[in-house]
């Protein structure tokens, strides 16, 4: 194996290798003692002694790992089904924040006057915790009766993962040259055609970038989202395991939402780099 | 003959009431139709300045640029604008670059006459086996190609040229002259070249016309060229009319300097940085990445001393 292989490969299972074994150690168990009353008594050990270990994670969840797509009751499905149901949800109030957000941007970047007006809003919201606005989504689609959770999650989403695509494409929009912006009035470009050959392209990294940040966000989003609606996902699975007790359940949810978040952002950057131009 | 292009006591400065500084001042330049006019000029003379108030991208503050007798209001494609650093986009290739002019001036024409249209005015350039390539796929002198090309492609009645071979090297600078050369050759256009080289003006004009450094520039006596056509660059260099001319240039934009020498002193800080060696690879990683070499940290320095 040449050594390029060995960095890029070896090294990090190396570290994660490191880091099990670091949990394993300092995770609790249970051990059986007599009293000398003769009864058998469970004595907790370890260093850390509620935290499941490793192993004991890997024992008591692997049903829903063997068979990530199962679906044996509603809330007893398999890992991959419930995160299907998250990315789904993740997807449209995703979309709905990229539709909202990008023109957005684009108005912030090409008038101060705009800018001028709506960027103290924009950075009074902009911090708002998704846990703050979930009510308010659900209170403001009341109305649509059985929907209301499912819609008042899609708000939630598109509000908090809004921002960093608003922010980036106003700064993108600000920095085309001066010189492209000179080629299209000498051309007499028409505004449409400014905006769709000369504007959007070179946003369009900068814009990519946002979405990328949008994307983390509203993946973080959707757990919280979930905890507090009961819709089913993965935030949801972790919260009811929590409920149940089930710890091991609850590590087994935070690893899935990580690798997911991973996979997406590398989704997104593989997209990005794509659209680098020179 | 009423000029095609005219400043007319034009004057234009840049900044706010108070630390205003006016860059040109009572500039009166006519061009008319088929003259192939070169404005030579220090750099940071306004030349630029110059430029933007004949296309429109900029208006002059007191007097009246006029094209066809006309205020220039706006930027428009009937003067085309070369500019010194290319302005391609990017996400073009050649070929659509000069399309998106084309097809903006050219509506009313048929998609296969608009299409034949591209193809000729990059045929021109001599650029055809690149058409489909990116500008950065492409050296410095091949861009700026495409740049003339697109200019040219929008047929406009006058060709402004803001000193576009100056990010050139010397010999693609050369080869560049010579064939703009031969194309206006071809078509004569009306031209409009800036540029800081006072060799590149002669060996191109009809008329030079320097551009003075005196305080807020003012324009020169044009000095007519009478050189003829095609100017062979090699033997021109022979040429005592060459000589004289561009001695007279020269002289006139040195005494130019000379007289209007402003002290001003101001501290040099040079920046603490040394050449990065380009025989190592290039690499992206992101560990073990050795920053830039700066001469401060440098405790020991090898230096090769013949004995």
């Amino acid at each position: 194996m040449n050594t390029d292989k060995l960095k890029t490969y070896l090294f990090p299972l190396l570290g994660i290798f490191a880091v099990l074994l670091v949990w394993q150690g300092i995770s609790g168990g249970v051990r059986e003692e007599k009293t000398p009353a003769g009864f058998t008594k469970k004595v907790k050990t370890g260093i850390v002694k509620d935290l499941p270990g490793p192993l004991e994670t890997w024992d008591q969840t692997k049903k829903y790992i063997v068979e990530p797509f199962a679906k044996r009751e509603e809330l007893d499905q398999g890992v991959l089904r419930f995160t299907w149901y998250s990315l789904v949800m993740v997807a449209k109030g995703y979309f709905l924040a990229l539709l909202i957000g990008t023109p957005i941007g684009f108005m912030l970047g090409l008038s101060k006057t705009f800018t001028r007006m709506f960027d103290p809003i924009i950075q009074i919201l902009r911090p708002v915790s998704p846990l703050a606005w979930m009510p308010l989504g659900v209170v403001l689609f009341m109305g649509a009766g059985k929907n209301a959770n499912d819609l008042g999650a899609l708000f939630t989403i598109a509000v908090c993962a809004m921002w960093p695509t608003v922010l980036n494409t106003a700064v993108g929009v600000r920095a085309v040259p001066q010189d492209y912006l000179n080629v299209a009035k000498v051309l007499k470009l028409s505004w449409p055609m400014t905006l769709w050959k000369i504007l959007i392209p070179a946003t369009l990294p900068y814009m990519f970038t946002g979405y990328r940040l949008s994307l983390g966000i509203a993946w973080l989003v959707i757990v919280a989202v979930e905890m507090l609606t009961g819709r089913i996902g993965i935030g949801n699975f972790l919260w009811n395991e929590y409920n149940n007790g089930l710890y091991t359940s609850i590590i087994l949810s935070i690893i899935t939402i990580g690798v997911v978040g991973w996979g997406l952002d590398r989704l997104m950057s593989l997209v990005e780099s794509r659209l680098k131009t020179a | 003959m009423k000029p095609l292009l005219e400043l007319r006591n034009a004057s234009k400065g840049y900044g706010q009431k108070g630390a205003r500084t006016e860059v040109l001042r009572d500039i009166n330049l006519s061009i008319h139709e088929g003259e192939f006019v070169v404005a030579v000029g220090y750099s940071g003379t306004g030349k630029t300045t110059l430029m933007n108030m004949l296309s429109g991208l900029d208006k002059p503050d007191s007097g009246e640029a006029l094209m066809n007798g006309e205020v220039i209001k706006s930027a428009g494609p009937d003067r085309g604008l070369v500019f010194q650093n290319y302005s391609l986009l990017p996400w073009l290739t050649v070929e659509e670059n000069i399309a998106l002019a084309v097809n903006e001036v050219f509506k009313d024409k048929s998609k296969a006459e608009r299409v034949d249209h591209v193809k000729r005015y990059i045929a021109m350039v001599n650029l055809t086996p690149a058409a489909k390539k990116f500008p950065r796929e492409l050296s410095g002198g091949m861009r700026q190609r495409v740049s003339v090309a697109r200019a040219l492609s929008m047929e406009p009645k006058v060709l402004l040229l803001d000193e576009p071979l100056s990010a050139l090297d010397a010999l693609t600078r050369a080869t560049l002259q010579d064939e703009i050369s031969d194309i206006w050759q071809k078509n004569r256009t009306t031209v409009l070249w800036i540029t800081n080289d006072p060799d590149e003006a002669i060996l191109l004009a009809d008329r030079v016309v320097p551009l003075l450094p005196t305080g807020p520039a003012t324009l020169g006596d044009s000095i007519p060229i009478l050189l003829p056509r095609p100017r062979d660059r090699r033997a021109i260099n022979k040429n005592a009319d060459f000589k004289a001319l561009r001695s007279q240039l020269v002289t006139l934009l040195l005494d130019a300097k000379g007289k209007h020498k402003v002290k001003s002193s101001r501290k040099l800080v040079l920046p603490d940085i040394l050449p990065e060696d380009l025989n190592e690879p290039h690499s992206f990683q992101l560990l073990d990445r050795r920053g830039p070499r700066r001469r401060s940290e440098m405790k020991t320095e090898e230096v090769e001393v013949a004995v």
